[in-house]
């Protein structure tokens, strides 16, 4: 009974409590709490929920048709929560659909109680936290791509998509502005952090969402299929599971990547959702090319197992990596020769 | 390097999804298709009637007096193994007033109204079976430009052409197009013993080869010599692309207002759906 309540507390207000603590824990003029108050306090506060029920909403979506893709919204939404979920994640533009091009302007919303589509998603998110894909606009008409993660009837962070794909079938640079800032943020579960698609082809934006404390990393896509071989998979499936599965033994953290299905034209985007733990072990998989929510309650504990044994976060150099990225990006000769911003 | 193979299973769920999304999102549950005997349409009809189901799919063949009676036999073998609904609309008496204008008209003028009344029936019977026209086109007769504009490339939506003919050949095979049908020369049938290779001058086995370094692989041409295929049949194959480009265009439109369309009027046909 008292496990519970304790609980229950955390989650209304785990961040003060978490602070609290760690100010208590490492200053050795605090008295520690006498056992059993510390276990307790340590074992649920501390490292609380050591449950997370995860769920991906693997959907399709209607290109341009935001209210068509809301309803399709509350239907997992709710299906989620009959699996008793804690969290749901949607994929990329999961509001709009992805190959917008001229669309854009007119099916951007920003995550405000007072908006149309938003309020429905915003209380909601009192049943359960969810990071939803949509067209950002901003107050002076630069539009998104973007996830905004809501829990409690509030927006805890939006992500705005840093590394937009203007190559190949991609042309996301001719009507997207480009998002600067990569941030992971506190949640009930623990510090997570977002990303979409193109963004984490990168090496740079999950680096720094684990340094900045991120040990659940979501990612979103609406990623194409293509590349059909004899192999089993499609390339761009077999790439992307590789990347994930890297990240996730990289850094020692949980890796969850919500893909959407469906066509739009003669694209189509082929699923397969994943989690992948912090050992790099696959937890679960949705299947390839067609709807589904799949959920897996993770067990938040690996975190700490796996970093007693292989304290890679521990050993990082920041210091050392930020002093030779100055240097190479500085340098004239040899050196850094892309973008610089 | 050069291994066209593909995983069967996995292309026959995403064209078979294909086909149903891009039918059913716009409003249609069927389609029409063209069945010449040969292997492209008999594969696009048994992706359709595994995506539609057979009944939503309306198979018509079109023989003129010249063609082989093998085609509408091989036709035929398709739909009864298939169970698709069939037509069998003949396009002789639609296209010779028009040839008979002219004595002297060659061979390839001939084909090209052929393949045109073609595409009339199909579109009228689209209207009237309220089902959407599927290509049949595949990936290396749209690189080579072997087609007739506005005729056998006309269709609403095409499910094979991502696919080389020697990949048609094996989802074929897969999905248990009738030998016959798989095993014969492949052949416009516009004349009497035609066939695609004798004209083409290679063999589709020699060109979907090249035509993957050159695409897929993005290959230059001097690597694609290296790589041990004949000069002259790189630089024949290369002119081919660039010149048939055309061919796989809207009609290009000239540009004098702020926004045009297929410039910066830019859409899916998927727009709204």
């Amino acid at each position: 009974m008292q496990l519970k309540n304790v609980t229950r507390l955390e989650t209304v207000n785990h961040g003060l409590l978490d602070t609290l603590l760690r100010v208590h824990l490492r200053n050795p003029r605090f008295p520690r709490p006498v056992f059993p108050t510390f276990s307790l306090y340590f074992l649920v506060v501390r490292f609380p929920p050591m449950k997370l029920n995860l769920a991906l909403a693997q959907i399709a979506t209607h290109l341009g048709d935001v209210e068509s893709n809301l309803e399709t919204h509350l239907d997992f939404i709710k299906q989620a929560k009959a699996q008793n979920a804690d969290l749901l994640v949607f994929p990329e533009l999961s509001l709009t659909g992805y190959v917008l091009q001229d669309i854009v302007p007119t099916v951007a919303h920003h995550p405000t109680d007072d908006d149309s589509v938003f309020k429905h998603l915003l209380k909601a998110s009192k049943d359960l936290d969810l990071v939803v894909g949509f067209v950002d606009e901003d107050s002076r008409h630069r539009f998104y791509i973007a996830s905004a993660y809501l829990s409690g009837g509030r927006v805890l962070h939006i992500h705005h998509k840093v590394y937009l794909p203007t190559y190949g079938l991609f042309d996301e640079g001719r009507f997207f502005a480009w998002g600067d800032s990569i941030q992971a943020f506190d949640t009930k579960f623990g510090r997570v952090g977002l990303l979409i698609c193109e963004d984490f082809w990168h090496a740079s934006p999950p680096y720094l969402l684990w340094l900045d404390g991120a040990d659940i990393l979501l990612f979103s896509s609406a990623s194409p299929g293509r590349g059909l071989n004899d192999h089993e998979k499609l390339e761009s499936a077999r790439w992307v599971e590789r990347v994930n599965k890297s990240y996730a033994s990289l850094f020692t953290t949980f890796v969850a990547h919500s893909n959407r299905v469906g066509y739009e034209d003669g694209l189509n985007f082929w699923g397969g959702s994943t989690i992948f733990d912090p050992r790099g072990e696959l937890v679960t998989q949705a299947p390839y090319q067609t709807e589904a929510l799949v959920a897996s309650s993770l067990d938040l504990g690996l975190l700490r197992r796996t970093r007693a044994r292989l304290p890679l976060l521990r050993d990082e150099r920041t210091g050392l990596a930020q002093r030779e990225l100055s240097r190479i990006i500085s340098s004239r000769e040899g050196g850094w020769k892309g973008h610089n911003d | 390097m050069t291994d066209l193979t593909i995983n069967t299973s996995l292309a026959r769920q995403i064209l078979t999804g294909f086909i149903k999304s891009e039918i059913t999102r716009v409003g249609f549950t069927r389609a029409v298709i063209g069945l010449s005997g040969g292997i492209d349409s008999a594969l696009s009809c048994a992706l359709a009637a595994e995506a539609l189901g057979p009944e939503n799919v309306l198979a018509i063949r079109m023989p003129y007096k010249a063609s082989s009676a093998d085609s509408l036999e091989h036709a035929q073998l398709l739909i009864d193994q298939l169970g698709v609904q069939s037509e069998t609309i003949e396009i002789t008496d639609m296209v010779d007033p028009l040839i008979n204008l002219d004595p002297e008209m060659s061979r390839t003028r001939k084909g090209n109204i052929m393949a045109r009344a073609r595409m009339i029936v199909l579109y009228d019977r689209s209207e009237d079976f309220k089902g959407l026209v599927i290509g049949t086109s595949n990936k290396t007769e749209i690189l080579l430009g072997y087609s007739t504009l506005w005729g056998d490339m006309a269709a609403a939506l095409n499910p094979i052409g991502d696919l080389y003919k020697t990949q048609v050949r094996q989802l074929s095979r897969d999905m248990n197009i009738p030998a016959p049908i798989v095993d014969k020369p492949p052949s416009a049938d516009l004349w009497a013993n035609q066939t695609d290779e004798d004209e083409l001058g290679f063999t589709y086995e020699e060109v979907d080869k090249l035509l993957y370094l050159l695409i897929d692989q993005r290959y230059l041409p001097e690597e694609c010599v290296e790589a041990g295929f004949d000069k002259s049949f790189v630089d024949k194959v290369v002119a081919r692309i660039r010149r048939n480009q055309f061919k796989r265009m809207m009609p290009i439109i000239a540009k004098i207002s702020n926004r045009t369309i297929g410039y910066d009027f830019l859409y899916l046909r998927d727009w709204g759906t």
